[in-house]
């Protein structure tokens, strides 16, 4: 290791933490405090921390959370969702912590797209989608006037208008996802948050997802968090960056502050390489050979 | 879009309720001994328009006094498990649960023996041992098939299997203490059977059902959620450990009630919720009352089938089920695998 990665490791977070100064004005919508969280086993030692972390998140923003596998970044989004309670500092929805929200209110501001979940029975999109409307009315919650015009808005929003007859089992990856993405719009969040949404996607799904999401959070005014491995649609679609690595915040910046080739080398322990386009957004290319 | 509203949910439960009162009639007439539809026609009607004293007697003893009473156990039995087994689905996450299977009639026979052995005295012991035992045998093999802190579908079934012979076995320690006489009657009932009258009236037997079922209908919009996962319905706002508590001793309470008076009928609570689902789709909010009804033909049906297949001796009507309910297990968890 060059000093020169050194440095670029230990920079303090707050230092990159620079966001643009118009947007300043308004309060983020989320608030991620010095949080901070360990898995223990009965008795044991922790197996795996994710030390104080601090970002906020603002409405209009999309946020990509990257790292490599069990860098903690489900654990930072579970911690988001409020699933999670932090072992210390604060995770802030419009000023209320998001873990002690109950239940109910949680589902109606924080909506999350997970890892795919096998259906144990059949199921057609429309139902599915509703599902997102069960935080909103209470017994056995048949449909109502209002549903279905939610319902009916997060499928076109989500590109899966045209499925809404179909048998969730019976659809591609793509349309699956955009299903599950209708579920989570169906809920009408202020947060929006995404596990991983790319994963078994081809290129085309991937490029279209991101840039529906990018325009959801626009459109919508939502805040939208996403864990990816897509280093280059992070870059493209992503406000601003929050690295991890092996549990540690390691930077938290706009695309172009975050992506320095030595510091994302160290990170994911591989050669590539960083330039930056015409309009400054980064894009990484990794080598194939071991020369240099 | 066929969504499901209360209009439909009615008329589907209309349907099937016509159905049973039609299966229940032809149920009564058919039997050792011969009964023509015009008599039972015009008996039913004085014995329902209270003309008493022009109903036979003849009839009086074989429709009113036995055909009947066991028709309505076989209902009340039918009801109760395939509701179990409903439930046991959604809150294992295992379409192939079902009370027999996992051994929770097991632990519901050998509660109810252990307290005719200890506490034969004491009123509704019988029904409280088998609610215990059920519940007991839940907890275990819900233990039994969790790995790494996640139901495993097969570690469950494997782990009902061996709870259900761990439990026979004691069963059949327990019922070598029993004298000769009796011995023949547990043979039977242990095997599911209808013949024997219950300790409980049947009152008392509908009153718990309809508290069960009422109960476990609580959160039947939470179920279809949980059908995706514990993580994800928790995240759409189902208050998860509720609805599981409800459910589990929901379903125990229905096992309790059935294999208390009908011993350990297999396969109803696999076969039934799975037809409903074909015909009705899987929403639980039609599935649980109408698998409710569907169970009462079910069983109501086997009953009879068992009375009078080969008549005058009687089958258990366990065996009829697990005639018709073994195969389409084994189809079941063969079209899961493929």
């Amino acid at each position: 290791m060059t000093p020169g990665e050194k440095t670029a490791l230990e920079q303090p977070v707050a230092a990159s933490q620079g966001a643009k100064p118009q947007r300043a004005a308004d309060p983020p919508r989320v608030r991620v405090e010095l949080a901070s969280f360990a898995y223990t086993p009965e008795g044991g030692a922790p197996l795996f921390t994710l030390e104080a972390t601090s970002f906020d998140v603002r409405s209009k923003e999309v946020v990509a959370v990257l790292g490599r596998n069990g860098s903690g970044k489900s654990t930072l989004l579970r911690l988001m969702a409020g699933a999670l309670k932090p072992l210390s500092g604060r995770v802030q929805l419009e000023g209320f912590e998001v873990s002690q929200l109950d239940l109910r209110t949680r589902a109606q501001r924080v909506a999350i797209v997970q890892q795919e979940t096998p259906l144990l029975f059949p199921v057609r999109v429309w139902d599915y989608v509703l599902q997102g409307r069960y935080p909103y009315s209470s017994g056995l919650r048949f449909q109502t006037e209002a549903d279905s015009i939610v319902v009916r808005q997060a499928l076109y929003e989500a590109g899966a208008d045209p499925l809404r007859t179909r048998w969730m089992h019976k659809l591609s990856g793509g349309e699956k996802q955009r299903a599950v993405l209708a579920r989570a719009l169906a809920q009408q969040p202020l947060l929006l948050l995404l596990d991983e949404p790319t994963l078994h996607l081809d290129i085309a799904a991937q490029v279209e997802l991101l840039r529906r999401l990018r325009r959801i959070a626009n459109d919508k005014g939502y805040a939208v968090v996403v864990v990816t491995h897509e280093l280059n649609l992070a870059a493209e679609f992503a406000d601003r960056i929050v690295l991890l690595d092996r549990g540690k915040t390691l930077r938290v910046g706009t695309p172009a502050e975050v992506y320095q080739q030595d510091l994302l080398q160290q990170v994911f322990g591989t050669l590539l390489h960083v330039e930056h386009n015409s309009r400054g957004v980064p894009k990484v290319t990794f080598s194939g050979r071991d020369t240099e | 879009m066929r969504v499901l509203t209360p209009r439909r949910l009615l008329l589907t439960c209309a349907l099937l309720a016509g159905v049973l009162l039609l299966v229940v009639f032809l149920c009564l007439k058919f039997g050792t001994s011969p009964i023509s539809f015009y008599d039972l026609v015009l008996m039913l009607f004085r014995t329902a328009t209270g003309q008493n004293d022009l109903v036979s007697s003849d009839f009086r003893l074989i429709v009113l006094n036995i055909r009947w009473p066991r028709i309505l156990l076989a209902m009340i039995v039918g009801a109760a498990l395939s509701v179990a087994g409903a439930s046991f689905q959604a809150l294992l996450r295992n379409p192939l649960a079902d009370p027999y299977v996992l051994g929770v009639s097991s632990g519901a026979a050998l509660g109810s023996i252990l307290s005719l052995i200890w506490a034969a005295q004491l009123p509704g012991a019988t029904p409280l041992g088998a609610f215990a035992g059920a519940l007991a045998a839940t907890a275990a093999v819900y233990f039994l098939g969790r790995r790494e802190g996640e139901l495993d579908s097969y570690a469950l079934l494997l782990g009902g299997i061996i709870t259900a012979s761990f439990l026979s076995a004691l069963i059949m320690f327990l019922m070598t203490t029993v004298s000769g006489r009796e011995l023949r009657g547990m043979a039977f009932w242990l095997m599911g059977d209808l013949s024997t009258p219950t300790p409980v009236s049947s009152g008392w037997l509908l009153l718990v059902l309809v508290l069960g079922v009422a109960g476990i209908y609580t959160t039947a919009a939470d179920l279809n959620l949980l059908l995706g996962g514990e993580q994800e319905a928790m995240h759409l706002g189902v208050d998860v450990v509720r609805v599981k508590l409800v459910v589990y001793l929901g379903a125990s309470v229905l096992t309790g009630l059935a294999v208390s008076v009908a011993g350990a009928i297999g396969y109803v609570g696999l076969i039934v919720p799975h037809l409903i689902r074909l015909l009705f789709g899987s929403d639980y909010r039609l599935l649980i009352p109408a698998t409710a009804i569907g169970g009462a033909i079910a069983v109501v049906l086997a009953d009879t089938l068992a009375r009078t297949l080969v008549s005058p001796t009687e089958l258990p009507v366990g065996a009829m089920t697990a005639l018709v309910g073994a195969p389409v297990f084994i189809y079941l968890l063969r079209r899961r695998a493929a």
